[in-house]
């Protein structure tokens, strides 16, 4: 039975702290939708998720009444597009739409699932589908898409890594009135999961039940506040009370998630433990490394204090769940963080000190602007960096990147709400053309060999 | 079903009263209170049964907040699987 003590310190948690369940998304199979053509498809697409889903956001609302804690986003992920449009590529952007509708009738913030899984290599159809993606992304509000360049097992896709590169410009380029807005719903993966709740990178994996519920929690400031009440303490201790602190969040994902699976009437799917952070003040991963004894993220020991709080939030987050998936890690979004926007606007991040921090925590180089005259061959670069650390390391790394269109290092980009802002960040000048344009694959390391 | 009330905030006069005829008018029964005043400060828990309430926990718990802010502290309703979820291994 729970002590006085136990009922203020969560009450503290959600007033003081920021504790809150981040979202609540519902993966959807939209396998049984596939028609002969694409207007019947994208029709049965729309009433299919409409159907599905339409308990989504009164659920979410009732159970944040029960249980007085927040429950930010409401979500939906489908099965790839391009599976479903495979017969038809070229029309994808039909059911693209179709999903924006839906979500528009659903009343929920972001649908993800525009994707492509292209890891080995990419199908005519993908590639037709690939490059409807920054059209569809600028005609829509609430649609997400994902392209998985490589994996551990499979190694990168270079005709792929090339390709979004350019998709990542055009994106931006489209929505040059809004500072770039539809690069910032685009994320290229290595070793995407089938699982993940967060946005923009989710989708509805083939090998998932018919309808699931995935829960992400988050808690950033939660942690933060745990670890101001030891300055002085040693690392150890540190890792222990972070531990502490990931199981009573994720506790509290744990119950959500298995009520709202049982109301929804979908398959309990996963919990995913990640610490993310929003644009509020006190709800920043940054800020926890800062309180671990770095001045300003960015600066060294950031990537080991990183670590660290990857490391501990999973270790109590798995001991307080009973299906753990998606990404569960650490987020560090430049833009959807005040201690990242802090520092990147002194300086004190870079892009090279962030693509280190994903070498120890998911998920990868997000919610970055840069200068909008950066060559697509240099962002496939940047790209290529980061697959390559995730298909090492066996770990999920990710881009999320804007190249804002006529801004230069020194001006800023605004997206409002949760995607937040953004100074741009200087990326290396030098030319990285040559092996983008090599093509090919890298091939897989050797210790994927495992069979 | 219990469900868990707590009121904090500045100590005044009548708040026990004014909460739990709150609670008695919706149908609610309380099974035990525990309060403590420390300086100004005033924090209360209940745990209440509330099998017997015709409204949904949501509805209640906002009626809840409402109140406490026509009485200046600040009231919580929550189901109390929160608390056994968090602070239970």
């Amino acid at each position: 039975m729970f002590t006085s003590k136990d009922v203020l310190e969560t009450i503290a948690m959600v007033e003081k702290e920021h504790l809150d369940i981040r979202t609540i998304t519902m993966g959807i199979s939209l396998l049984s939708c596939i028609r002969d053509s694409a207007e019947e498809t994208a029709q049965r697409v729309y009433d299919l998720v409409c159907k599905k889903a339409e308990n989504i956001v009164k659920t979410a609302e009732d159970l944040s009444g029960e249980y007085g804690i927040p429950i930010v986003n409401k979500r939906v992920s489908v099965t790839p597009v391009s599976l479903i449009s495979a017969h038809f590529p070229e029309k994808a952007p039909l059911i693209g739409r179709a999903l924006d509708k839906s979500a528009k009738t659903l009343g929920i913030d972001f649908l993800g699932g525009y994707s492509a899984l292209v890891q080995k290599a990419t199908a005519d159809y993908e590639r037709i589908f690939i490059r409807t993606i920054p059209e569809v992304l600028a005609t829509t509000d609430r649609l997400c898409a994902s392209v998985n360049v490589g994996s551990s097992k499979t190694g990168i896709n270079m005709e792929a890594v090339k390709m979004m590169g350019e998709i990542f410009k055009e994106c931006a380029e489209l929505t040059a009135d809004k500072d770039g807005i539809g690069a910032a719903k685009l994320v290229a993966f290595c070793n995407a999961v089938e699982d993940n709740p967060f946005m923009a990178g989710a989708f509805h994996g083939v090998g998932e039940a018919d309808t699931v519920v995935n829960v992400g929690v988050s808690g950033p400031g939660v942690v933060k506040h745990a670890l101001e009440q030891i300055p002085n303490a040693d690392l150890t201790e540190v890792a222990e009370l972070i531990k502490r602190t990931a199981f009573k969040i994720t506790r509290a994902g744990q119950l959500v998630a298995k009520e709202a699976s049982k109301r929804l009437n979908a398959t309990f799917g996963i919990v995913d433990l990640s610490l993310a952070p929003t644009p509020a003040m006190g709800d920043s991963v940054a800020q926890i490394l800062e309180e671990m004894g770095i001045e300003t993220v960015g600066g060294h020991g950031t990537t080991c204090a990183l670590a660290l709080l990857n490391d501990a939030v999973k270790k109590g987050g798995v001991m307080a769940s009973s299906r753990v998936g998606g990404l569960s890690g650490a987020f560090i979004p430049v833009s959807e963080d005040i201690g990242m926007i802090k520092a990147a606007e002194k300086g004190a991040i870079t892009l090279d000190k962030l693509e280190a921090m994903t070498c120890v925590c998911s998920v990868g180089l997000d919610m970055i602007a840069i200068p909008g005259d950066t060559p697509a061959t240099t962002i496939s670069a940047i790209l290529a960096d980061e697959s390559a650390i995730g298909m090492i390391n066996n770990k999920t790394t990710a881009v999320r990147i804007i190249p804002a269109p006529n801004k230069k290092v020194g001006d800023e980009v605004s997206f409002g709400g949760l995607l937040g802002r953004a100074p741009i960040m200087p990326v290396h000048s030098c030319d990285s053309s040559k092996l983008i344009n090599r093509g090919g694959n890298v091939p897989a390391p050797i210790h994927s060999f495992k069979n | 079903m219990r469900a868990v009330v707590t009121v904090t905030g500045k100590d005044k006069k009548g708040i026990i009263a004014k909460v739990s005829a709150f609670l008695s008018e919706k149908g609610a029964n309380i099974e035990d209170i525990s309060q403590t005043v420390l300086g100004e400060y005033f924090a209360m828990i209940m745990i209440v049964d509330i099998s017997a309430i015709q409204e949904e926990l949501s509805t209640i718990a906002k009626e809840c907040a409402e109140l406490g802010k026509q009485i200046g502290m600040s009231i919580y309703m929550q189901h109390e699987d929160i608390f056994n979820a968090m602070h239970s291994v």
